[in-house]
């Protein structure tokens, strides 16, 4: 294969035309293209420093403490030395620093190992192995089977016949069966030495940066914002306290203490700057570091998880952002693909009926229909060399009746190995691969190659198969190929007898109007089997077959080569002729594919609904497809009071049917005139309305055009919110992304989209939340995604248990650190009014700067790693505990308050309870103990205390870990406070550490002990009896489910496996299989035969060859030999064109 | 076997901790830990309270305000003088014993010894003896870090500046005889302060250290010249400067004077009787509206008298019992869960 490569470049200006000369590096190299290096990484050994500190002091928490230093050096206004806001920043500084070298060095890593992937590249007419980032514009390139592309590529000649190359585009579409490309004819005769120029129209993508917002990121900017006002209010009051304070009392106490300034307005003026310095505590910096920690924490957690890990392909779950763990609690909507993700695209040919007898299902001794697991008995398919070993079928009776010959039998196999356009290929005698157009085709071709109908090869206009172990090959006169009208396809074959027949397959109620009388019992069974299939959420075929009469079909061939050939009406031409000669058939009958689910699909879908998540399915797949899994994975179900189909072609059908089901759902709704969003901040939102019952809503991909045009989105979104089950089908990747963007756009909920293919990738970016499904070849969702997972199933697990603790432990952590520090902070507060607001500290220097970073870093930090409130376990037994989540209940602006609140209260304790205490009273031996030094050590020791017992008590996890970081952050704080109070640290720096002897001379006093003990006591009590009467009096479901586990005092037994669901429902039928037409014109095309199909058939099979004579087996009651044998060669269908056109149009049922 | 190992390559580790199965102790607040909790800390919190108050109450304490803003004011005359060493004295009478020991203290009131600058005005390093902070004390002490012939003041800053200088005798008179009282004052302040915080430069005499320094503005005398009895109290390890240096944390405070000397009539405490006190009056604070007092007290277990303690362990215990029944009640009434 030679390709020769287009860089992806970025386009910098509007370019019209992009002029290329293959293997012309000097010319192409005038246009200066960019490199084919891929470059992701942002820093480099000598940039790191200086653009990460810039980046970082982008922060607006760094840029703050930045200016509070240079606050600190002004000595007028320095209230803190300046290691208190050195030493934080420096950490924080730091260990961003390291997480931003991290994950840059990844960066670079995974960059170098696509940038140093070798490849064979035509360089001074010598193949030479260049890596991919050299490889340049223009260059020619030589590809071998299976390998990677990391570039733009034009197909120039191809080993194959026909010029063709099989590539797989999973990694840009997910799509894992493999896609034609053909050669033009002008290049493909090249071979290797090209020196043809080449012009070329490039086309560039540029792809949107992935822009999140993050719901507790932008509530925390709201609250970093309110939380400076209320600093800059504080510091206000406390200026207007020092002026008049300075006005009243400390101009008359010049005595001993003489004013710098007169002016008490100047004196306020420092006061306010002094005072946002000592309140800095209110601004969270230190709290962006935990939160990255315990963000990050939550993912390992995530990556840890054996539940999340698919042993089958060893892929465990990979959290790929980090940021977003505790929005997985939030989670309102999912969007969710079908195919790959609900489904495993892996079609089985599970049952058929033939002849009106029905196979597939496994009865025991009594004649009770079996459930069929892994473990049940399959057929032994050993008697059949050609057979695909991982075909699996467990009722034994198909086989016997293809081992005793029976006609019907025969026949139904036979139609399925010649009636498709599955293309095979041997590389190894006996070892035969089918290069199916869809996975349903080649599920229907295996199955027949598995009982003995094994379809081996191809030509233009011949079909070889093996049939029970004998050599067959039958004249392909004609394919009626399949498209979306006639929901069916149809070959005309010469057996080697000599006898012509039509075998036709197609959807039911196609191939039923297409039936000849003689069938109408028949039909009657094969309908009642069908309608079985159906409610077992299988995909059903008929299958029909005629003889054809040798006069007739001159005459129609004539007539079809006469049509084809036809410059006007072409097609409908075609299509009379077709109609014509599919008429008259006689039933075989009829096949269920099973297009298989993920393990666990409709239970995870069922739990997440339980947790008032909804999901919309956003599938590329036809209707009745995507409506057929919408049932069999529980999404849509029988009991819903109604399913609305939404598939009208003007905006104004969308409209009415739009307007029609909201109307049954709700017959009081506001007309959309009256209905305005509500305004929230200048974002419109769309509230939920309640509705009685269940709905469902279909929409097709025409109807969801319309329905997301601007003057129908609302209308749509309205409706489409009322239904618990959204699917839409026939979706382009971009309305995926646009239905994302509405709800997003409409409703205050996080988003989240699952999918595995790139048609998925623009839906994943849109969503607030992207989940890949990893482990399979595509690799785009996956790079694009947030959260990997091999799984559908896992979802449930990442929601419901990782999703909803790590919010928990974010909203926990955040309560906990307003609280903790609002209450060191306020302190300061009430004793500005006792210090002549001159921005004295209550604490010790020491204790502020180490306060944040030693004593209550840990314990918080092992809450928020380790807090769960109830187990997985039953998380999953109660998936309402997700839903407090969605209503953001655990942490919000009220939420916040109330902490303010209760710091102000603490801090009140805190304060006056020790002034108290402490007030003109002295040790027992009558020395000092009300003097500053001494009430700073035990205001911040009543502090700490207090703190300490309020996080005992928001913990409703007591680890080990745990109780060590509490019980040693407080043996810290005395070793630290006791270390630095020593003779020691005061001999070598007595300024650095006056107070000197402090903890020995208070901390030995009983009623020092005893304030201590008080204090704790009375921040906590409140907290206590207000947290006892809420349960008591309005319990959460929390609090609920927290009491059944305690009474339960056991891990609950898992919940009970659903039976599979069985419904009796209309049946779902069609040829369902594929959206576009088929491959028929390519295979009957002899134009691009360059090498004969023979010398590639020489090369497989000599039992073919030994076995050239057919012999007619036996009775040949589908076969009734009407027409001689005949000679003359049909001509050829002129193919004229190679494009396969997606149709876009759509017949609802 | 090594292949199924290399199989699943990617199986995370199954341990307690990666899997978030780590045992741990789910406490929750349920009406059988909650209710008899609150009884039991009430009734402690009574217990400690009464303890306290009734400890407190034992504890006799004399206060006397010695201001002089009134006219009937024994100092009324000297807080209105400006003359230094002003001598003014109070009397009053004990009918009781107060038991000893007994501590003599001076208390201060709306004096913001924790104003900021007020309480970084000091040089540790001098105060620690280091002569280079002799010569050119730390900038922190302006404006008493030089005089205005620009020689270093020694000790600098406005804590020094501002010691307090008013001093006492008392005497006691009984049945006609009058006794001084002799006041001990060694040992008043910390043991940290005396011993490691405050330091004289290893000079002697101690005098020659101070060359070429001089004394704060507000003394009298110099720093080694504090106190003429006793040449080892002088210097920085001065008892009275080493208490007023421990600044107070509050605006209204009390520092140790001085202790009654436990010996002869005074063994057992002060004895009743009439007492005067001669104070030579040098400290103003009339103009911050400061009140100046005398407290004799004796202590207890818990320190000085203290009401507040006792008080709020008593409140506090029976609001935790009034809590305990309301939450019983809250709890038979409504019973937390039904069921679902």
């Amino acid at each position: 294969m030679s390709f020769f490569g287009l860089d992806c470049v970025r386009k910098k200006e509007r370019e019209l035309e992009r002029k290329i000369r293959a293997n012309d590096r000097e010319y192409n190299l005038s246009f200066k293209y960019a490199t084919n290096a891929i470059k992701t990484s942002k820093y480099n050994f000598f940039t790191f420093l200086p653009l990460n500190l810039f980046e970082q002091f982008q922060r607006i928490a760094n840029a703050y403490f930045l200016f509070l230093l240079v606050l600190q050096v002004i000595p007028q206004i320095s209230s803190l030395s300046w290691f208190t806001t050195v030493v934080p920043l420096i950490l924080v500084l730091t260990v961003t620093a390291a997480k931003d070298a991290t994950d840059d060095i990844n960066r670079h890593r995974s960059d170098n190992r696509v940038n140093n992937r070798k490849v064979q590249v035509l360089i001074d007419r010598k193949l030479r192995s260049e890596k991919w980032m050299n490889v340049q514009v223009g260059d020619i390139i030589k590809l071998e089977n299976n390998q990677f592309v990391t570039a733009d590529l034009l197909l120039l000649s191809s080993s194959e016949p026909l010029n063709l190359v099989y590539i797989e585009t999973a990694e840009l579409d997910g799509e894992t069966n493999l896609k034609v490309r053909q050669a033009l004819p002008v290049t493909g005769d090249l071979g290797d030495d090209i020196e043809k120029l080449a012009d070329f129209n490039g086309e560039t993508v540029n792809t949107h940066a992935h822009t999140q917002f993050f719901h507790i990121d932008r509530l925390m900017n709201v609250l970093v914002i309110f939380i400076f006002g209320f600093l800059a209010f504080m510091c206000s009051v406390l200026a207007i306290g020092n002026y008049i304070w300075e006005k009243n009392e400390g101009s008359q106490f010049t005595v001993f203490l003489p004013r710098l300034e007169d002016d008490p307005a100047f004196s306020s003026f420092l006061t306010f700057w002094s005072y946002v310095i000592i309140l800095n505590t209110v601004v969270p910096i230190s709290l962006y570091v935990s939160v990255e920690i315990i963000r990050l924490g939550n993912s390992f957690y995530i990556d840890w998880d054996r539940k999340m890990y698919y042993a089958h392909n060893d892929t465990p779950a990979e959290a790929r952002t980090t940021t977003l763990n505790e929005e997985l609690g939030q989670i309102k909507y999912v969007f969710s693909d079908k195919t790959g993700t609900l489904t495993q695209n892996i079609m089985i040919f599970n049952k058929c009926t033939i002849n009106g007898k029905c196979y597939g299902d496994v009865y025991d001794y009594t004649g009770q229909r079996l459930e069929i697991n892994e473990y049940t008995d399959t057929v032994d398919f050993s008697f059949n060399p050609l057979a695909d070993s991982r075909f699996v079928f467990h009722d034994h009776s198909l086989v016997e009746a293809v081992k005793l010959e029976n006609t019907e039998v025969h026949a139904f196999f036979r139609l399925l190995a010649l009636c498709h356009t599955v293309m095979a290929e041997e590389k190894k005698e006996g070892e035969l691969f089918y290069q199916a157009q869809s996975p349903d085709e080649g599920a229907l071709v295996t199955a027949a190659r598995n009982f003995g109908f094994v379809f081996r090869s191809r030509t233009p206009d011949s079909i070889s198969i093996v049939e029970m172990g004998k050599q067959c090959n039958y004249e392909l006169l004609a394919i009626l190929d399949f498209n979306n009208v006639r929901k069916r396809m149809s070959v005309i074959v010469r057996s080697p007898e000599g006898k012509l027949s039509l075998y036709c397959k197609g959807a039911d109620t196609i191939i039923y109007e297409r039936l000849h009388q003689s069938c109408s019992k028949l039909m009657d069974v094969t309908t009642e089997h069908l309608n079985e299939f159906a409610g077992d959420g299988l995909r059903t075929l008929a299958l029909a077959y005629k003889d054809l009469d040798e006069e007739y079909f001159n005459q129609w061939i004539q007539r079809h080569h006469e049509a084809n050939t036809a410059l006007e009406d072409r097609e409908d031409k075609l299509d009379q002729l077709y109609e014509e000669i599919e008429k008259d058939l006689l039933l075989l009958g009829a096949t269920a594919i099973e297009d298989k689910l993920q393990d666990g699909v409709p239970q995870t879908i069922e739990q997440l609904s339980k947790a008032d998540i909804k999901i919309w399915v956003l599938t590329g797949d036809k209707q009745e497809t995507a409506e057929n899994i919408g049932y069999s994975c529980n999404l849509l179900r029988e009991e819903m009071n109604d399913v609305f189909i939404i598939s009208g072609n003007s905006l104004e059908d969308v409209q009415q049917e739009l307007r029609n089901a909201r109307t049954s759902m709700k017959p009081d709704a506001a007309e959309n005139s009256e209905f305005l969003p509500e305004m929230d901040k200048g974002v419109k939102v769309v509230t939920d309305e309640v509705v009685n019952g269940e709905y469902g809503l279909v929409i097709n991909g025409h109807s969801l055009a319309y329905a997301l045009e601007h003057s129908l989105e609302l209308e749509f979104l309205r409706t489409a919110c009322m239904c618990k089950a959204v699917i839409c089908c026939r979706v382009t990747p971009l309305q995926k992304a646009q239905v994302v963007e509405l709800v997003k756009k409409y409703k205050k909920a996080v988003t989240l989209a699952i999918g595995d293919g790139a048609n998925d990738v623009s839906m994943i970016k849109a969503a607030h939340i992207g989940v890949g499904i990893s482990g399979q070849e595509g690799m785009q969702a996956v790079l694009s995604s947030d959260y990997s997972f091999a799984q559908f199933r896992f979802l449930q697990r990442l929601l419901l248990v990782h999703g909803r603790w790590s919010y928990l432990r974010m909203c926990k952590f955040l309560r906990y650190f307003f609280y903790k520090n609002f209450t060191f902070t306020f302190v300061h507060f009430w004793f500005a009014f006792f210090c002549g607001f001159s921005a004295q500290t209550v604490y010790d220097e020491w204790f502020i700067t180490l306060y944040n970073l030693m004593y209550t870093a840990l314990p918080v930090l092992g809450m928020s790693l380790f807090d769960q409130d109830v187990n997985d376990v039953w998380s999953f037994q109660h998936p309402q505990l997700y839903v407090p989540g969605q209503l953001n209940l655990y942490f919000s602006k009220k939420s916040f308050f109330k902490c303010a609140l209760h710091s102000c209260y603490s801090s009140l304790v805190l304060f006056f309870i020790p002034y108290a205490a402490m007030y003109d009273t002295v040790r027992d031996d009558g020395k000092d103990i009300a003097d500053y030094q001494s009430f700073a050590l035990l205001t911040q020791t009543c502090l700490l205390f207090a703190v300490s017992i309020q996080l005992g008590f928001e913990m409703s996890y007591w680890t080990a870990v745990n109780t060590i970081f509490v019980l040693g952050s407080l043996v810290m704080y005395f070793a630290v406070t006791f270390t630095m109070y020593s003779n020691g640290m005061f001999t070598i720096l007595p300024s650095a550490f006056p107070f000197i002897g402090t903890a020995r001379n208070s901390l030995n006093q009983p009623n020092v002990w005893l304030t201590i003990f008080l204090t704790s006591i009375l921040c906590v009590l409140p907290v206590i009896t207000n947290r006892f009467l809420m349960i008591q009096l309005c319990p959460t479901i929390n609090d609920k489910v927290m009491f059944k586990v305690r009474q339960a005092k056991a891990t609950p037994a898992p919940p009970t496996q659903r039976a599979r669901i069985r419904r009796t429902s209309s049946r779902r039928s069609g040829y369902a299989f594929s959206h576009a037409q088929g491959y028929g014109d390519l295979v009957t095309s002899g134009r691009f035969l360059r090498r004969p199909a023979l010398t590639r058939s020489s090369g497989f099979t000599h039992v073919g060859r030994t076995t050239t004579s057919f012999s007619p087996m036996g009775r040949s009651a589908g076969y009734s030999p009407t027409g001689r044998p005949q000679n003359n060669k049909v001509p050829n269908v002129e193919v004229t064109s190679l494009q396969m056109y997606r149709t876009i149009t759509d017949s609802a049922p | 076997m090594v292949k199924q190992e290399s199989e699943s390559a990617n199986r995370p580790d199954n341990t307690a901790f990666t899997q978030q199965r780590l045992p741990a102790w789910q406490p929750i607040l349920s009406a059988g830990i909650v209710i008899p909790g609150f009884v039991l800390i009430g009734l402690a919190f009574i217990g400690i309270g009464v303890a306290l108050f009734v400890t407190s109450k034992s504890i006799q304490e004399l206060e006397f305000d010695y201001t002089g803003y009134s006219n009937e004011s024994p100092c009324s005359s000297c807080a209105q003088s400006v003359v230094a060493n002003c001598k003014c004295s109070l009397n009053f009478t004990l009918t009781t014993l107060l038991q000893g020991p007994v501590f003599f203290y001076y208390g201060l009131s709306n004096y913001f010894q924790n104003y900021r600058r007020y309480g970084a005005s000091k040089d540790d390093n001098q105060l620690y003896g280091d002569l280079s902070y002799f010569t050119s004390p730390s900038s922190s002490c302006s404006p008493y870090d030089y005089d205005s012939s620009k020689k270093p003041i020694v000790p600098c800053g406005s804590i020094a500046n501002s010691m307090f200088n008013d001093t006492f005798t008392l005497t006691w008179t009984v049945n006609g005889k009058t006794n001084n009282v002799s006041l001990d004052g060694k040992g008043i302040a910390w043991w940290t302060d005396y011993n490691v915080k405050y330091r004289n430069p290893n000079v002697t005499p101690l005098k020659n250290a101070f060359n070429g320094t001089v004394k704060p503005i507000n003394w009298a005398k110099p720093a080694y010249e504090l106190d003429a009895s006793d040449p080892s109290n002088n210097g920085f390890v001065n008892q009275d400067f080493l208490v007023w240096m421990r600044r107070a944390a509050l605006p209204n405070f009390r520092k140790l004077y001085r202790r009654i000397d436990a010996s002869g009539d005074y063994k057992n405490g002060l004895p009743a009787g009439n007492y005067t006190v001669d104070i030579t009056y040098n400290y103003p604070v009339r103009a911050f509206n400061g009140v100046k007092k005398i407290v004799f007290s004796n202590v207890s277990w818990m320190g000085g008298r203290n009401e507040f303690l006792g008080i709020a362990y008593l409140v506090i215990g029976s609001l935790c019992v009034v809590m305990s029944v309301v939450m019983l009640i809250v709890y038979a009434k409504f019973k937390f869960p039904d069921e679902e």
